[in-house]
């Protein structure tokens, strides 16, 4: 788990389309619902469907947040598409004591070996629960749930509004898949 | 009755204070580079929650043009850009404050091409400095929503009439999600009394406006508008005061942050300050007697408040995100250079530009800032200023 008391940096790599910036905007929502200072944007560009993405999240609980700087120190790395572990540097930057959270079918033992990934693991078939419950392999909502599981930075319930008022209609499925990939994700502490 | 405080990007919270101020009349040109505001804006009114007239024009010449036309009538007039778009209403932004027209204007402030860029600096600002708006820069989301109402009431105030523009960075702002405390309709009426534009356009009762000023005239208009936008700081301050008498949240023209017996300052525009705040805790915390200014007001500009805040200082650092090329470095820097010069004691002013089409400028960037200006001012370099950050 994180230490949740100072300030938490979180960096979503996705594809375009895949919902890695609309991850990171319900998260600090939540955390904003909390009560708490929360940020949430992406690394600005010229966004285009299939490229690589990124967007970030800082929270803190005890202060407002002044940083706007891009995340480069992150505590936590969410790895939308397991593509991108072979064409970006995710872990560029992660701090020592930092988790990676990747959505994949393999095992974090698999993947720490085949990816020399020295950090806290956790894992979880988000594609699978995605088009299970979906319909669609956009597996933001899913790596919402896999990111709280292996970090606690907000409350599942606390996501339940953003997930409202951003879905609409497929709320509750999108929540379904957030719960299951919370129930389903795989944790590994760093050196096991 | 209370705020409510959610999360949400500050380019939509715009047009939800656009909402609760009720504007008549919005006139845009939504393409890249613009943002959500215009967006979400013309959302509200297709959905029946916003009861204004939205016009979707062929250029951002025409925007402003159209926003002229509605302010005439005394309609509430809003408009935002960005960027190029700023750059093509140029020659008409003139004609809106000389014809004393109130239209309130968001610009998420971006580079200009070329090459073509989207991301944030001041360029644009920069190059609109001399079209007469009052101008108000933001450093976050909320004093962006709180100045966007605080805007139709200055530009409104019988004593201005003049056009505002609140400056909120290119996606450091217009893209952020943050908490932003939004009120209740009922809390921003009392604050935002109706428009009540004194000589509108009225088939009724003819006027004349922007008329033919030969030259025996045309200075005489030229020094009353100077007089007006000076004098628009009364109405500008007794609003900010009056805001925060209703909403506790009090702005300035100038903010110092930490800068009370400070010998070093750093004076920085927009929501690059808020990042230079850490970098001023990290350099006190290391026993280096630093400070932070932060410039809301950039017209009218606020001399007497600069003056005050640098007094005691030895050196003042200041960052632009804009360049005068060919010139004596940002704008910022030379404008307070120049209204230093005359003091009988004043700081050395060491200027730098940095964060340019968006190069972001960490605390630790800060810091360099900070300790190369410190550096510069010892050794009694002549240079003019320093571009920051640059790979050679």
């Amino acid at each position: 788990m994180v230490n949740t008391a100072g300030l938490i940096e979180i960096r979503w790599h996705g594809r375009g389309g895949q919902g890695a910036v609309t991850s990171a905007e319900l998260v600090a929502q939540a955390a904003i619902n909390e009560g708490r200072y929360a940020q949430a944007f992406p690394a600005f560009g010229a966004e285009r469907r299939g490229a690589p993405v990124v967007a970030f999240v800082r929270i803190r609980t005890d202060e407002p947040i002044r940083v706007r700087a891009e995340v480069a120190e992150p505590d936590v790395v969410v790895v939308l598409d397991p593509g991108l572990l072979r064409i970006v540097d995710v872990t560029s930057g992660l701090k020592a004591n930092g988790m990676v959270v990747i959505n994949t079918k393999k095992q974090p033992e698999q993947i720490r070996q085949e990816f020399s990934l020295n950090w806290s693991l956790a894992t979880v078939d988000a594609t699978k629960i995605a088009r299970e419950l979906l319909g669609v392999p956009i597996v933001n909502t899913s790596m919402i749930g896999a990111l709280l599981r292996a970090t606690g930075v907000v409350k599942l319930e606390s996501l339940f509004q953003p997930l409202k008022q951003r879905f609409g209609r497929l709320a509750e499925r999108n929540i379904s898949a957030m719960k299951r990939a919370h129930e389903e994700t795989l944790i590994r502490s760093k050196g096991n | 009755m209370t705020e409510q405080r959610i999360g949400i990007e500050v380019s939509r919270a715009i047009a939800i204070a656009t909402k609760l101020a009720n504007v008549d009349v919005v006139s845009a040109y939504p393409i890249t580079p613009q943002t959500h505001i215009v967006e979400d804006i013309a959302e509200l009114v297709a959905n029946g929650e916003l009861d204004a007239a939205y016009i979707p024009v062929e250029s951002e010449h025409s925007a402003m043009s159209a926003c002229l036309g509605a302010a005439a009538v005394g309609a509430r007039t809003f408009t935002a850009t960005a960027g190029q778009g700023l750059e093509l209403m140029h020659e008409v932004l003139y004609i809106a404050s000389s014809m004393r027209l109130p239209v309130v204007m968001a610009v998420a402030n971006r580079a200009l091409s070329a090459p073509l860029s989207i991301w944030g600096d001041h360029s644009d600002v920069m190059a609109t400095r001399d079209t007469g708006w009052i101008q108000i820069f933001a450093a976050n989301g909320q004093e962006t929503f709180d100045n966007v109402l605080c805007a139709f009431r200055i530009a409104e105030d019988q004593r201005v009439l003049l056009p505002v523009m609140v400056h909120l960075d290119g996606f450091h702002l217009t893209h952020m999600i943050e908490p932003i405390y939004i009120p209740e309709p009922s809390q921003v009426d009392k604050f935002l009394p109706q428009n009540q534009y004194p000589l509108p356009l009225d088939p009724n009762k003819p006027i004349t406006m922007g008329a033919f000023a030969p030259p025996d005239i045309y200075t005489e208009v030229k020094k009353a508008q100077q007089v007006n936008l000076t004098a628009a700081k009364e109405a500008i301050l007794q609003c900010w005061k009056e805001f925060g008498d209703c909403f506790g949240r009090y702005y300035s023209p100038v903010e110092s942050y930490r800068g009370e017996k400070a010998k070093v300052l750093l004076l920085v525009m927009g929501s690059f300050s808020e990042t230079a705040m850490s970098a001023i805790d990290i350099l006190r915390g290391e026993g280096k007697e630093v400070g932070l200014i932060k410039l809301r007001l950039w017209r009218p500009f606020p001399f007497d408040e600069i003056r005050r805040a640098v007094r005691g200082a030895e050196v003042l650092i200041i960052l632009d995100r804009a360049l005068s090329f060919g010139g004596p470095g940002g704008p910022v820097c030379s404008e307070i250079r120049s209204a230093l010069y005359n003091e009988d004691k004043r700081p050395k002013v060491i200027g730098f530009v940095g964060g340019l089409g968006g190069r972001d400028i960490s605390p630790g960037g800060f810091k360099e800032i900070i300790n190369r200006g410190i550096e510069i001012s010892q050794t009694g370099s002549e240079r003019e200023f320093e571009m920051f950050g640059v790979r050679e």
